[in-house]
């Protein structure tokens, strides 16, 4: 059972402070969502959290030993085909024939075809490149899965497809996931808690605990919630939405 | 390994897939014999008679060791111009001094022209290989120098961060990243100073050597045997094309295959 603990972590770009005392926890298995306007400072806490950006002030202690980021545009690497972009993390740790089965079922799974396996970037659509950028996250089941938006560039059908595979991966493998969504039905019908971040500078306003599980929540049940949320004052102020 | 089988089973496919060049140089080799049936032999010879005289040549064992000479000093020019350029480059990317300290430089190199520094080699070596391979360095030099400055300078954060974020080892970045994204740059500068290499070569040799082709096309001017001078360019024609569109090209289009 491993943790992440941010602790009081403050950050600043230049004078401009991006973040204020932010707290929270994240064990395995735990599906942790964070939603805010933009520009608000939820990308730069995915950062500070997954190791990409130094912390300055606060604390935050990382016990996962793995951990995977699939970032908001698809940074494949150009001149790789897309069997090679996904087996990316993998090739270090196996050999290339049992890297490529992983991949190549990844790939199945997020909706490409075995035809797009040898297209290089420049040949794939933006939807399609956002797949190889989500399978190339999710193939190394790291313990920890770091997600920037990666649906929002997905038909309605492969993204309720993507989000059950990610619930799917979360549960089978403990994994835990920390992902940033403009959707709030997304963020309802996946997380155990979601975090409500203002904007100038980003704090933690509200956590909303969604206890049903996962497999029980259907439709119905989302949109409910839904329109519960949506009716919360908090999320009202934070997001503007003028009240009629 | 797999990327060298890949361009020796396309070249049959590359091959046919000339056809359009090839019709334009049998153009290009009508208007020619146009030409010669207007302005006679002593100013422009026939494709023909340039043939034939190629095929004589070729019998000639002097004229086979000046070719093999140039080729000899062409590939060491160009070698330590590729050798110089992609490390100092490189370097230069790595360090924002050095790149600002070498753009009036390479300005300079790029600006004298070629004669000139043939010229001051003269004078400094005398005649022989030290002279022609000096030049060809010199005005090879700025431009593998420039592809691999650029290169090590616009490796993107972006892909960078990526890698960062699988937490992948200094030696993974540097054969899927670093590697591939100096290489497209550095590949299209090596193709290019190879020519420049080339035509260097012949026109160093010109004016400064006692053997190669370009002093065999010294010796051809001089007793107005155009016939003979036309025949010699055409051979540097020869070679650099077949350098150029049959050794380079497949690479080239292997390795730049995905590219936009």
């Amino acid at each position: 059972m491993a943790n992440l603990s941010v602790r009081d972590l403050n950050f600043y770009y230049g004078f401009t402070q991006i973040l204020s005392e932010i707290n929270f926890d994240l064990n395995s298995g735990e599906i942790v969502s964070i939603v805010g306007p933009s520009g608000g400072g939820k990308t730069t806490l995915l950062r500070l959290c997954a190791g990409l950006n130094d912390v300055t002030e606060g604390e935050i202690v990382d016990e996962f030993r793995s951990s995977a980021f699939a970032f908001q545009d698809a940074r494949l690497l150009p001149w790789k085909n897309t069997i090679d972009n996904i087996m990316l993390p993998l090739i270090a740790n196996m050999s290339r024939s049992e890297a490529y089965e992983r991949a190549s079922e990844m790939a199945l799974r997020v909706g490409l075809e075995e035809d797009d396996f040898v297209k290089y970037p420049k040949d794939l659509s933006g939807g399609m490149r956002q797949r190889v950028n989500f399978a190339r996250a999710l193939v190394c089941q790291s313990e920890i899965l770091y997600l920037d938006e990666p649906f929002s560039a997905l038909d309605i059908g492969l993204k309720k497809d993507l989000q059950n595979l990610v619930v799917e991966q979360s549960m089978s493998k403990n994994m835990a996931v920390l992902f940033i969504t403009h959707d709030i039905m997304e963020a309802i019908r996946l997380s155990d808690r979601i975090l409500l971040l203002k904007s100038d500078p980003g704090e933690i306003i509200k956590v909303f605990e969604v206890k049903k599980s996962k497999n029980e929540r259907d439709d119905e049940f989302v949109f409910a919630k839904t329109r519960e949320l949506l009716a919360d004052p908090d999320i009202l102020e934070v997001f503007e939405i003028g009240i009629k | 390994m797999r990327v060298f089988f890949k361009i020796v089973r396309d070249l049959p496919w590359f091959l046919w897939s000339g056809w359009g060049s090839i019709a334009s140089i049998l153009l290009f080799l009508a208007l020619w014999d146009v030409g010669n049936q207007i302005y006679g032999d002593l100013v422009l010879p026939a494709p023909l008679a340039i043939f034939g005289e190629i095929v004589e040549l070729s019998k000639q064992s002097e004229f086979l060791h000046d070719l093999s000479l140039s080729v000899k000093r062409g590939i060491y020019g160009f070698g330590i111009a590729l050798a110089l350029g992609t490390f100092l480059g490189l370097l230069g990317g790595r360090f924002v001094t050095a790149s600002i300290m070498s753009r009036p430089i390479v300005t300079i190199l790029v600006g004298v022209p070629p004669i000139a520094w043939i010229v001051l080699a003269m004078i400094w070596f005398g005649f022989g290989d030290t002279t022609v391979i000096f030049t060809v360095v010199v005005a090879s030099f700025p431009i593998i120098f420039i592809g691999a400055l650029q290169g090590s300078r616009t490796i993107e954060g972006d892909l960078s961060d990526m890698m960062d974020s699988f937490r992948l080892s200094f030696w993974q970045k540097t054969r899927d990243l670093y590697f591939p994204h100096l290489f497209s740059y550095l590949f299209p500068s090596w193709v290019s100073a190879l020519g420049m290499s080339w035509k260097i070569v012949v026109m160093a040799e010109l004016l400064s050597s006692n053997d190669g082709i370009g002093a065999s096309l010294a010796v051809a001017r001089s007793q107005l045997e155009t016939t003979t001078a036309l025949a010699l360019v055409t051979v540097m024609i020869g070679v650099l094309m077949f350098v150029e569109y049959i050794i380079l090209e497949p690479i080239k289009q292997e390795v730049e295959s995905w590219r936009e």
